[in-house]
């Protein structure tokens, strides 16, 4: 047992080694920059962020906005990759001008947007959607093609109606992959959020609260707003991950039956 | 039956049972399996070709029709000309910036700086991700700090990166190669851990030495996943490149997009975007082609 709790230890030595740098920059004045701020500067002005509610009112603007585009896309994304999934000739019409389309590097959208949704929150809300899009229905479609013949062939046997097949076969044979996109999906609106919130610069958010300290040349604040970006990401991860393997826990018990 | 339908019909089917001495039926079959075998070949060609076109064809329809429904609706102004410039309008910018040079200009600006930054990010992002993957204290010192980097996009890094090293090439740099360096590094990592024990057992049993285990059996069995690796990474490089010409540049693929948005040309700035989009497309061909290329020695399964 402590054996294991030193091995976890030594994962701190490089992060602490290099608070430890840091803090000697700042005490020995090894540089006069005003970027060189303490980390206890970060650390008050966490404190203020906190209780003056600003950060609150900032993040929970991005986590809204990242919300909304979130489920607008994932919705879209699942219906237009079960389509393309689902038939050879939607697939046929509309596959290849998908492929060619998720091409164009997502940021490259934001000027168009800009100029056809204005520079409110449609703009962002349009942007966040296109970014869980792709990876929606390229997983949704992998899933579906994916899904292995002899199960169909079997459902056949049993002369399954086609909304049994749907649930019973096609569905759970599909989900994992489609949970994979709808994780991606998750990990780019968050980073559409903060892109959308520094190119479309209106309103509140995280990316503007960083904005706003880069351009004052708050290095504390800076600081502070990637570690609370970090914070946020790695929690949506998380969430996702313990969701995802609670719906697909009966895939695990099936392998451990083995 | 006509003769004719009747001579189509014995040329493709077999012989029907007819009262012939059985040595000439065997031979006369004999001579015609070939032909038969050709023409299910030039049968079975042809209705490739014909799927083939159809497929082709039917990819057009939807790009052409909404062509169609974007001139008629430049042509008829339903949509401002400053809002969805004409086809023809972007076509002709598409052709003037790239006689004038100004693209190819900003295009070899940002192929220089995905370049290097890909480069360094990938190299030392294999660097790490072989550390990782074989030695378990490199692993237990090193990587909480690592997953802690790549918890935080490079978009956020962005910020902190302009205060640090200004918005001069080294930003780019630093950027792009943060981009690549995650996926490469974890892919690397994955790749490596994830080589079968069986055949890390088969090459003790043979009393492999460190170096040929490493070469005959970890790299070879972990080349796919790299290679996936090395592929996001570029991929995330490309993506990371827009970005930061978007927010941070004078120059570059990226700055002419936020340029023409800026003096609101959207002609060019749509030029702009399908020239980034098909440079995507045919760096995701070229890396598919290396790809089978760089596998070709992995048989396909059954």
């Amino acid at each position: 047992m402590t054996f294991l709790h030193l091995n976890k230890l030594r994962g701190l030595v490089l992060p602490a080694a290099l608070l430890l740098l840091w803090w000697l920059a700042v005490d020995r004045q090894w540089s006069t920059s005003p970027i060189l701020v303490s980390p206890v500067a970060v650390w008050d002005r966490a404190v203020l962020q906190v209780s003056s509610g600003e950060l609150w009112a900032a993040l929970s603007a991005s986590l809204w906005r990242d919300a909304q585009g979130f489920v607008i896309g994932t919705l879209a994304g699942l219906l237009f990759g079960s389509l393309l999934g689902g038939s050879r000739w939607f697939e046929k019409l509309l596959g290849p001008s998908f492929h060619t389309l998720k091409q164009i590097s997502l940021f490259a959208w934001i000027p168009l947007l800009s100029v056809w949704f204005g520079l409110g929150d449609s703009a962002k809300i349009a942007f966040i959607a296109m970014a869980a899009f792709f990876p929606v229905v390229l997983n949704t479609f992998e899933g579906f093609r994916s899904v292995p013949r002899e199960l169909i062939e079997v459902a056949r046997v049993f002369a399954f109606t086609p909304l049994q097949l749907w649930r019973r076969v096609v569905l759970p044979a599909a989900a994992p992959s489609i949970f994979t996109g709808i994780h991606l999906s998750l990990i780019y609106t968050w980073l559409a959020t903060l892109g959308a919130e520094y190119l479309l610069v209106s309103g509140k958010g995280i990316g503007n609260t960083l904005i706003d300290g880069r351009e004052h040349f708050w290095m504390d604040l800076v600081l502070f707003g990637v570690l609370v970006i970090g914070a946020v990401g790695y929690a949506l991860n998380h969430a996702l991950s313990l969701i995802e393997k609670r719906l697909l826990a009966w895939r695990q018990k099936t392998i451990a039956q083995y | 039956m006509p003769a004719v339908l009747n001579l189509v019909l014995t040329a493709t089917s077999p012989a029907p049972a007819a009262p012939l001495p059985e040595l000439a039926q065997t031979h006369k079959l004999a001579r015609k399996q070939p032909r038969a075998v050709g023409a299910v070949a030039w049968q079975g060609l042809r209705s490739w070709a014909a799927d083939w076109l159809l497929a082709w064809s039917l990819a057009w329809v939807v790009p052409l029709l909404l062509l169609a429904l974007w001139s008629v609706c430049s042509h008829y102004e339903w949509i401002a000309l400053q809002v969805l410039p004409s086809p023809q309008q972007v076509w002709t910018t598409l052709v003037d910036l790239t006689r004038s040079g100004e693209l190819l200009d900003n295009l070899q600006i940002s192929a220089v700086r995905v370049l290097y930054g890909f480069g360094i990010g990938a190299s030392v992002g294999l660097a790490l991700g072989v550390g990782l993957g074989l030695s378990r204290s490199f692993n237990a010192y090193v990587f909480p700090l690592f997953k802690a980097i790549s918890q935080v996009p490079v978009i956020g890094w962005l910020p902190l990166l302009m205060l640090l090293v200004g918005i001069d090439e080294a930003l780019k740099f630093l950027l792009i190669a943060k981009a690549a360096l995650v996926p490469v590094a974890v892919n690397t990592c994955q790749g490596i851990q994830g080589v079968a024990n069986a055949h890390v057992e088969v090459a003790k049993v043979f009393r492999f030495t460190r170096w040929q285990l490493l070469s005959k059996v970890v790299f070879p069995a972990a080349t796919a996943q790299i290679w996936n690796g090395l592929r996001y990474g570029f991929t995330h490089a490309w993506l990371a490149l827009v970005v930061v010409e978007l927010l941070a540049s004078s120059e570059g693929i990226g700055f002419m997009i936020v340029y023409g948005r800026q003096l609101f040309q959207l002609d060019i700035v749509l030029a702009a975007v399908v020239v980034v989009g098909v440079l995507g497309y045919l760096i995701d061909k070229l890396l598919g082609a290396a790809e089978s290329h760089l596998l070709r020695w992995r048989k396909p399964g059954l």
